[in-house]
């Protein structure tokens, strides 16, 4: 079992999927020689050549675009956003095209393509180039939302997420690139219904958090925290933000009776404001103990300086606070 | 058009100014002391010299994520430089910005851009305002080769034609856009030609020519301002540094980087040309020691300034 970065688990399942699937491609730029801003697709190109690892001008737009007609056309193309602020300039072939294109011809055609890219803060990157916009695309009807949290979960939804005969939003924390762990390389699975299910990290019976992407591991760094020892405390990671696995969410409050939710991105009309709604409009309302809580990102730009930044991010005391709060 | 002594002299300063600027931040950055990454000019200094002195403090330039030079140029203080890639309080942007989001709008410098071609449709906004306000102003747009691929490039310069814009578009073709050679990545003659085909003017430059860029800039300027029509200006240079500070420098030769230190570096061919032309040693020693005393001093004062504190940075996104 090796132990990788998530970059390196995304680039084992990119090498698994080019292997396996003579139309599969890879387009983005600087994805080639110099191997993703990031060095996910690091040997990518010596392996594969540069028919099918792409490297692109500075064109996002095209990027995105090229993925929907190859796509309908009998390809199957991975393409990169170098940092997934820059999806904003491909907003027109996601939202109004591929999002699109198999409800309005009315089932005729598929769109299956993974626009996967770096998202989130951390690393003083500053407003431009630390966003965490996946709640974007949770509400845009047909574009599923993956953010994974670790490098097994990023190897296993990569593949989900290329199986999945709909367009797919992939969104690559940039600090889980930094974690190394035990990543065990399963095979391409049959069918994609992995996507869409949370995975509960750790069992327990006093609160539930829910949290997806990096927050997960900041979730878990204060729930080890002394302070919190004498609880029993239940960890959910959403894994896929659209759609959102409820049925998981269930089953845990109605041990837990207590709901805090954790996300970097800024609270308004985002994934942690979702979760909380669907919670309180269903029976689960009834049977709360405490109003549920959203420890979220500030509703502000990032900013660059380092202490600026991490005020701006949920850290694991503003969890731990919450936590006590509510227990 | 010959230079007087003084302006030729004014031109080196800057040129100096902005390379020892930079190693002064690779040094910090060494020593760990600023968070995040940052995008160096070194050997593209002549560009930002050339085309920021032949502006007035009155026109405006929109700059990129490699910006330390044009906004030198422009007239920044370099300690309120360092200070905001430190994150200090009397930083351009109070740390919020850091190295690749500086703005001085005192100065003319409507700011630095993390988005490859972010700034050309500004510079088209701003050119506007310049129109519609009758000012005998133009705004310089620079742009680096990696931005004439993305569609922003091409609807400012179909707008800024159609209606007659006072913008000076200037192209830093370095050779790269990250990775990618632009001669890869562009399709048709030259990036200069793309500015013709849209019926703007357009030249190309040696970019390292610190004094053939301030007379282009310097007569496109006149001209802008005569004719009122957009010009565009290409000019080759080259980077010496990595892309950013995670670059392994893989998709170019040595050998190539160094035949651009070497042969082509602007400020060696310029202290040349000064030599030549009877400038004295002891006057460019003179000038070497005032720019590298600025930057100590700057430097230092930037370091013994306090950290931006931490207000409501909520209410702060708004105005
Ligand atoms: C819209 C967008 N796409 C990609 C990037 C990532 N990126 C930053 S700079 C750069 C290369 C830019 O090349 P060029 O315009 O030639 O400027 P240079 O870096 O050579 O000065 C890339 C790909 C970005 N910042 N913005
Ligand atoms: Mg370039």
């Amino acid at each position: 079992m090796p132990e990788l970065t998530a970059g390196q688990s995304i680039n084992k399942a990119l090498s698994l999927i080019l292997e396996s699937n003579q139309t599969a491609f890879i387009a983005g730029e600087d994805i080639g020689i110099y191997g993703g801003a990031f060095g996910v697709t690091e040997g990518l190109l010596e392996k594969f050549g540069n028919e099918r690892i792409k490297d692109t001008p500075i064109s996002e737009d095209v990027i995105a675009g090229l993925a929907v007609g190859a796509s309908m056309t009998g390809s199957r193309p991975i393409v990169e956003m170098q940092f997934s602020d820059f999806i904003v300039n491909a907003m027109d072939p996601i939202v109004n095209q591929a999002a699109k294109l198999h409800f309005m011809y009315g089932g005729a055609v598929n769109v299956p393509i993974v626009v996967r890219g770096a998202s989130g803060a951390g690393t003083g990157a500053a407003a431009q180039h630390s966003q965490s916009l996946e709640s974007w695309f949770c509400h845009v009807p047909g574009l599923k939302v993956v953010t994974p949290s670790n490098a097994q979960n990023a190897y296993d939804l990569l593949l989900r997420s290329y199986v999945d005969p709909n367009p797919v939003i992939f969104m690559e924390h940039k600090l889980i690139y930094k974690v190394k762990e035990n990543v065990t390389l399963n095979p391409i699975p049959k069918d994609s219904s992995y996507l869409g299910k949370a995975s509960v990290e750790q069992e327990g019976t006093d609160i539930t958090i829910v949290s997806y992407s990096n927050m997960v591991n900041v979730v878990k760094e204060a729930v080890a925290l002394d302070e919190l020892q004498n609880f029993s405390i239940e960890i959910i990671d959403l894994q896929t933000v659209s759609p959102i696995d409820f049925e998981t969410i269930k089953n845990s409050l109605i041990k837990t009776k207590k709901l805090l939710v954790c996300q970097e991105a800024p609270p308004n009309s985002s994934v942690g404001t979702t979760v909380i709604s669907k919670v309180v409009e269903s029976d689960l309302f009834n049977i709360l103990e405490v109003a549920p809580k959203l420890i979220s990102g500030l509703h502000s730009p990032m900013p660059s300086a380092k202490h600026l930044e991490s005020t701006v991010i949920p850290q694991k005391e503003d969890i731990l606070n919450a936590i006590q709060d509510m227990l | 058009m010959t230079l007087n002594l003084d302006k030729q002299l004014e031109l080196h300063r800057m040129m100096m100014l902005i390379r020892l600027f930079e190693e002064a931040l690779e040094e910090m950055f060494s020593r760990g002391l600023l968070h995040g990454t940052m995008h160096l000019s070194i050997g593209q200094e002549a560009t930002a010299a050339g085309a920021c002195l032949a502006l007035e403090k009155e026109d405006l330039i929109t700059s990129t994520h490699r910006g330390h030079g044009h906004c030198l140029g422009k007239g920044a203080d370099a300690f309120k430089m360092f200070a905001e890639l430190l994150g200090r309080e009397d930083g351009y942007c109070r740390g919020r910005g850091g190295s690749m989001h500086i703005a001085d709008l005192s100065n003319g410098n409507l700011g630095a851009n993390g988005i490859v071609a972010g700034s050309l449709t500004i510079s088209v906004g701003a050119a506007l305002s310049f129109q519609m306000q009758k000012k005998d102003n133009i705004v310089l747009c620079f742009f680096g080769d990696g931005a004439v691929n993305e569609g922003s490039f091409h609807e400012a310069l179909n707008l800024a034609s159609l209606w007659d814009l006072p913008v000076l578009f200037l192209c830093e073709n370095n050779q790269y856009g990250m990775s990618m050679a632009s001669d890869k990545a562009v399709a048709g003659e030259s990036i200069a030609s793309r500015g013709n085909s849209y019926g703007i003017e357009s030249i190309q430059i040696d970019g390292n020519d610190v004094e053939a860029v301030f007379e282009s800039v310097t007569s496109f300027k006149n001209e802008i301002l005569s004719s009122n029509r957009p010009k565009f200006i290409e000019a080759v240079t080259y980077r010496y540094r990595g892309h950013s500070k995670s670059d392994r420098n893989l998709y170019r030769t040595s050998d190539e980087i160094e035949y651009w230190k070497e042969e082509k570096d602007p400020i060696k061919r310029y202290i040349g040309k000064l030599m030549e032309s009877g400038v004295s040693e002891e006057k460019l020693k003179e000038i070497d020691t005032s720019v590298k005393e600025l930057i100590r001093d700057s430097v230092k004062k930037a370091l013994d300034s306090p950290l931006s504190p931490i207000t409501n940075l909520e209410e702060d996104s708004y105005a």
